[in-house]
């Protein structure tokens, strides 16, 4: 009951996914637009749980007081700030749902990830130490494909850019399709042996 | 009005954030757990109105759509996670999603990224950049299979194809780095134009 059945679930849905892109046909088409929307409800629970998990973990921390309990505040006040204002005005635009996604979430978004800049920087500087020649080729076409993207490339050499470009589309291309082929190959082993039931990780222990 | 406090809200908390470059402190981590909190209400929100409700809601509750008692009952199981004692019954739900990630994923990475990445590969050598990206393939390949010892012709091989994917990843390096770069430009601009209106 435990593990038996989830295998099972599994197998199917499996089994039918795989026949339904063979088989474009009814029933199997029919089966892959049904099975793709209850995806898409039990991802959103998923969702679901991972928000009332974070809402249990925060609410636990505000209520014995542990260190950093004022974060916790902030954490939960701007949820429900969120949550109420779509629930009340939906999530248009012009409605306030909109208006803290445009000043708080949108901005915040792109300096988390623009802050990486400095951290990629940081980093290269470590790893851009031409030590053999495997760092060596890095490094350069690194920095070809850098100065290559930008005006002072063309300054500085006008052939930078055609080089950046002759990178990225043969050497780049090929490094890149070595890696998708294995990722696909990875892919299609480790699907066949959840589908078969043989790997049963997700299931978790007991 | 509203748009001015709204621009001084952004810039505030584009600062906070910023300053996490000097040391984790304060201003940066209310930024931090502010950002959590709206996304996770944002993607609640995103959610109920584009996925569950157009999807579930209505067609179940309005039109009685039956069969989607089935995903209901499932994503409710999905639920139960969080009540150690019957949390195993979470895994009913997460082994249809694990089933069917599995089964799309078989054919469609087969199609797209094996068979298609190879017919792709497959180009007359009439020129030296056909020969560098045939070449460049087949020793990156050489690289990832490890069922036989990188010895040998075989340990060239996967010599060379060391030396395309540092060529690849150097590229794919540089390109993140200008992605991030032009992230930073667009927040510095925002900051010196909208805000402080320098620019």
């Amino acid at each position: 009951m435990k593990r038996q059945i989830p295998l099972i679930i599994t197998f199917i849905v499996g089994i039918v996914m795989v026949v339904q892109y063979f088989i474009p046909r009814q029933p199997f088409a029919g089966l892959f637009d049904t099975f793709n929307r209850w995806f898409l409800i039990i991802a959103v629970f998923a969702l679901l749980l991972g928000l009332m998990n974070l809402v249990r973990l925060h609410a636990n921390k505000l209520r014995r007081r542990n260190k950093g309990w004022g974060y916790s505040v902030v954490l939960l006040g701007g949820l429900v700030a969120t949550i109420f204002t779509g629930a009340k005005w939906g999530i248009g635009t012009g409605t306030p749902f909109n208006y803290i996604f445009v000043n708080i979430q949108q901005p915040m978004g792109a300096t988390m990830f623009a802050l990486l800049a400095f951290f990629i920087a940081s980093a290269s500087f470590r790893a851009f130490r031409a030590r053999n020649i495997d760092a060596t080729l890095l490094l350069v076409a690194a920095i070809i494909v850098m100065l290559g993207r930008v005006p002072i490339g063309n300054i500085l050499w006008n052939k930078l850019p055609l080089i950046a470009d002759w990178i990225m589309t043969y050497p780049n291309t090929a490094g890149q399709r070595a890696i998708m082929i294995g990722i696909a190959l990875g892919t299609v082993s480790y699907s066949l042996r959840v589908i078969l039931g043989i790997e049963r990780t997700y299931l978790g222990g007991e | 009005m509203i748009q001015t406090i709204g621009i001084w809200v952004a810039a505030f908390l584009t600062l906070c954030i910023f300053s996490f470059l000097y040391k984790d402190n304060p201003f940066y981590k209310f930024a931090e757990h502010l950002f959590v909190g709206v996304s996770a209400g944002y993607w609640a929100m995103y959610s109920w109105y584009n996925v569950l409700l157009p999807n579930l809601g209505r067609p179940l509750f309005i039109e009685h759509e039956l069969i989607l008692l089935i995903p209901f009952i499932l994503g409710i199981m999905m639920l139960l996670r969080l009540f150690p004692k019957i949390g195993w019954i979470s895994r009913w739900p997460l082994a249809f999603i694990v089933g069917m990630t599995s089964g799309y994923y078989l054919v469609t990475f087969l199609q797209t990224n094996a068979l298609e990445q190879a017919r792709a590969t497959i180009v007359p050598l009439q020129n030296i950049n056909n020969i560098i990206l045939v070449i460049g393939v087949i020793t990156g390949l050489f690289y990832f299979f490890f069922s036989t010892e990188h010895k040998k012709a075989v340990g060239v091989m996967a010599r060379i194809g060391r030396m395309f994917l540092m060529v690849a990843f150097g590229a794919s390096f540089g390109y993140t780095v200008m992605a991030r770069i032009s992230l930073l430009i667009g927040r510095f601009y925002f900051l010196l134009g909208d805000w402080l209106r320098l620019l």
